[in-house]
């Protein structure tokens, strides 16, 4: 008996390493060293000699901070940086608050078809980014736009859509089409599990439902808003598909404009995989320290607020 | 021409050539069992339709020779030459891979190449002298075998010439003239736009103007892209698009289908393999257009540039390196396999004889109003100047789209554009550690 007593505690301790195992071998092995080998060519640099003909003539060589100081000195990148700023200045908060919106109008007692529309606005959501990009380009055209066919027939003035100020909107609205379904979808599931009496008891109190929008239901989903503000951000400063798409169809959109695209000019076009790797790692730490820097504001304030 | 195909792959169905892609990787591990033989080789290409041209091989010399050749298709251009590269880093790069003449340089500065001079030598002769020169960079070594040409030319509608009283330009002047002409007569219209999307276009003027942007004298490399000819050919452009004259929007998108379609734009400025393109996006004037020579810098001049045009070449992680180079010179000049590829993948030959054989007796069928189309293209093609490419074409090309794309498209001074151009192309030689002389 005061063996098996002895015995059993060894068996539990190795139990969950044996079951992390794998999830810790798959994480080291997909995510941990790719990351880690990326780092390591962020430092690495290749050496040409001579006229760079015939073998043998390049070599990689240990590059210290050089990539870095190269990415901070490229302008190209900070512009890119900016001109995505721009963009999620006009995305984020449009999409948000068009999904808070249809959230909470689907949400009301009196709403007809309500699955059909919910359906209706999820569903660009399910068409791939590129797809959209290259729907949304066609209707930008000028040339080839039935929008801008209509106009000239009401003898309206035709804006280029894929030019100047405009080509933040344009963009925008690629992105806002066909990410506001998703997001309405995350708002809508968490506005349904607010229990009823919550709205029976502000009813009685006297409450119009403008008044339960505002003051019970948007708190009462704070987190979910936090959550999509979080994902929203993320995929801001991911955005490629969308200008790499219309890129072909109008000068203002360079092969640099998103910090991404010049990650991947650089590693693909420039074939610098070096310079390509660095810029990565500087994006991924500004996103984390974003994404991550707005979550634990958002966490303090909910406990100031609970404090209270 | 594949090389145009490949932009308007991108510009319509990015997502149809990823998937394509994927599809190609997928099957990349079953290279060479599909037939019995001593040796079995992988071939990367983009042009449409050469798995039959292969089959010819497959069936004939190569079953003498017991040499299987398996076509693996690609997508075009600097994506192949990107997934050439990282293949290659992996010591896996196929034994055969189709490469544009400008990717030769980058492809040899990594060492992806093999010198195949001793296996192909002697077909040297098939070729007119500038367009052998690109496939050995100026060396000893030859790292390819020429398949294809762009020579360039002047292409306009020929109805609409005639309507406005236009006179087809003999020299850049009068195009000009042209263009101003046309405007004054039909405000809506444009001779042709000046399009950044397509650096290639670009070089070739250059070339013509007598450019050559990269060049070695010792273990340096000079880089002219900001020379006296291009500086010429940029300005030129550049006053036309600030005049207004000519548009200033991208070639290759719905647009400009649709300008060349309509007669929005009734001149374009391009190469042999022009009808291919035009038979696509202005499908309704099949008939109505004509081709003529490119305009040139001064009347006594007789020369042209060109855009695009490939080659074979051989990889250095081939383990049959002799036999793969014995198939490409197979390839580019055998009479049965032009014709093959003239027919199947549309190409313009390399190889002088093949330029007048059956396949070009006739002209390309939306051209069929020009009966001495393929005449006059081989006339035009001997006076193609000699190119000079470096190891960062791909450098100084993206940097042209972005620098010209702004510049166009603000109607600015393209000379900075120009000069931004040269800059980027030294900076990054001078990072990688190549000696650049100034």
């Amino acid at each position: 008996m005061s063996s098996s007593a002895s015995r059993r505690p060894y068996g539990v301790k190795g139990a969950p390493y044996g079951f992390l195992l794998p999830a810790a071998l798959l994480f080291a092995l997909f995510f941990a060293l790719p990351i880690g080998y990326a780092v390591w060519l962020s430092f690495r640099k290749v050496h040409v000699s001579g006229l760079g003909l015939g073998s043998g003539a390049r070599r990689e060589v240990w590059a210290g901070f050089e990539n870095y100081t190269g990415a901070f000195r490229d302008s190209e990148l900070l512009h890119g940086a900016l001109r995505v700023l721009g963009y999620g200045c006009v995305v984020v908060p449009v999409m948000l608050g068009l999904a808070l919106l249809f959230a909470l109008m689907l949400d009301t007692d009196r709403v007809r078809l309500a699955p059909f529309t919910r359906l209706a606005i999820f569903l660009p959501y399910a068409v791939p980014g590129v797809v959209a990009a290259l729907l949304w380009g066609f209707l930008y055209l000028p040339d080839v736009s039935p929008f801008y066919f209509v106009l000239g027939k009401l003898g309206l003035p035709q804006p280029d859509l894929l030019d100047g100020g405009p080509l933040y909107l344009a963009l925008s609205n690629i992105a806002v089409w066909g990410g506001t379904g998703f997001n309405m979808i995350v708002i809508y599931t968490s506005l349904r599990a607010v229990p009823a009496e919550v709205y029976e008891a502000a009813r009685l109190d006297g409450a119009t439902p403008l008044q339960i929008a505002l003051r019970i239901k948007i708190p009462m989903v704070a987190p979910s808003l936090v959550l999509t503000f979080f994902f929203s951000i993320i995929a801001t400063l991911q955005v490629f598909n969308e200008p790499t798409t219309l890129k072909p169809l109008t000068n203002s959109v360079n092969t640099t404009w998103s910090p991404l695209m010049k990650v991947y000019q650089d590693a693909f076009g420039r074939g610098d995989i070096y310079a390509a790797a660095a810029e990565a790692t500087l994006i991924a730490l500004v996103t984390l320290a974003l994404s991550f820097g707005f979550l634990r504001a958002a966490n303090r304030r909910n406990r100031q607020e609970e404090a209270r | 021409m594949p090389h145009t195909k490949r932009r308007r792959l991108v510009t319509t169905a990015v997502a149809v050539s990823l998937g394509a892609t994927t599809l190609a990787a997928c099957g990349s591990e079953d290279g060479g069992k599909a037939e019995s033989g001593p040796v079995s080789l992988t071939y990367w290409t983009w042009a449409p339709g050469m798995d039959k041209v292969v089959d010819l091989w497959n069936k004939g010399p190569g079953r003498k020779d017991r040499i299987t050749v398996t076509v693996k298709k690609q997508a075009s251009g600097d994506t192949l030459v990107t997934k050439i590269l990282t293949a290659h880093k992996a010591k896996k790069a196929p034994d055969l891979v189709q490469a544009e003449y400008q990717a030769l340089p980058t492809l040899v500065s990594n060492d992806a190449l093999a010198d195949i001079s001793r296996e192909v030598g002697d077909v040297k002769g098939r070729f007119a002298d500038g367009v052998w020169q690109q496939t050995t960079l100026g060396t000893d070594a030859v790292y390819a075998v020429p398949q294809d040409i762009g020579p360039m030319m002047f292409y306009y509608r020929a109805d609409l010439f005639k309507k406005y009283g236009l006179k087809v330009p003999a020299t850049w002047e009068q195009f000009a003239e042209t263009a101003r002409a046309l405007k004054k007569k039909a405000p809506d219209k444009d001779l042709t736009t000046f399009s950044a999307n397509d650096s290639g276009l670009f070089a070739g003027l250059a070339q013509q103007a007598g450019a050559k942007w990269w060049t070695t004298s010792g273990d340096k490399w000079k880089v002219a892209i900001d020379d006296a000819a291009t500086r010429k050919v940029a300005r030129f452009w550049g006053g036309l698009v600030k005049e207004g004259v000519v548009d200033n929007q991208p070639m290759y998108t719905p647009a400009w289908n649709k300008a060349l379609d309509t007669g929005k734009q009734i001149a374009w400025v391009s190469a042999v393999w022009a009808p291919g393109t035009l038979t696509t996006a202005a499908p309704d004037t099949k008939g109505k257009w004509a081709m003529a020579p490119l305009p040139q810098w001064s009347l006594d001049q007789d020369v042209t540039g060109s855009w695009g045009g490939s080659s074979t070449a051989v990889t250095t992680d081939s383990a049959h390196q002799a036999a793969a180079a014995k198939f490409a010179a197979w390839l580019n000049t055998d009479g049965d396999a032009l014709n093959a590829l003239a027919k199947e993948s549309g190409i313009y030959p390399a190889s002088t004889s093949a330029q007048l054989s059956g396949a070009f007796s006739n002209p390309p069928a939306y051209f069929s109003n020009q009966a001495d189309f393929y005449t006059k293209a081989a006339e035009i093609a001997k006076t193609t100047a000699p190119s000079a490419w470096g190891p960062n074409v791909n450098v100084a090309y993206t940097s042209f789209k972005d620098a010209f794309g702004a510049a166009a498209k603000d109607r600015s001074d393209f000379g900075a554009a120009l000069r931004k151009m040269q800059d980027d192309t030294v900076a990054d030689m001078t990072k990688q550690g190549f000696e650049v002389s100034r």
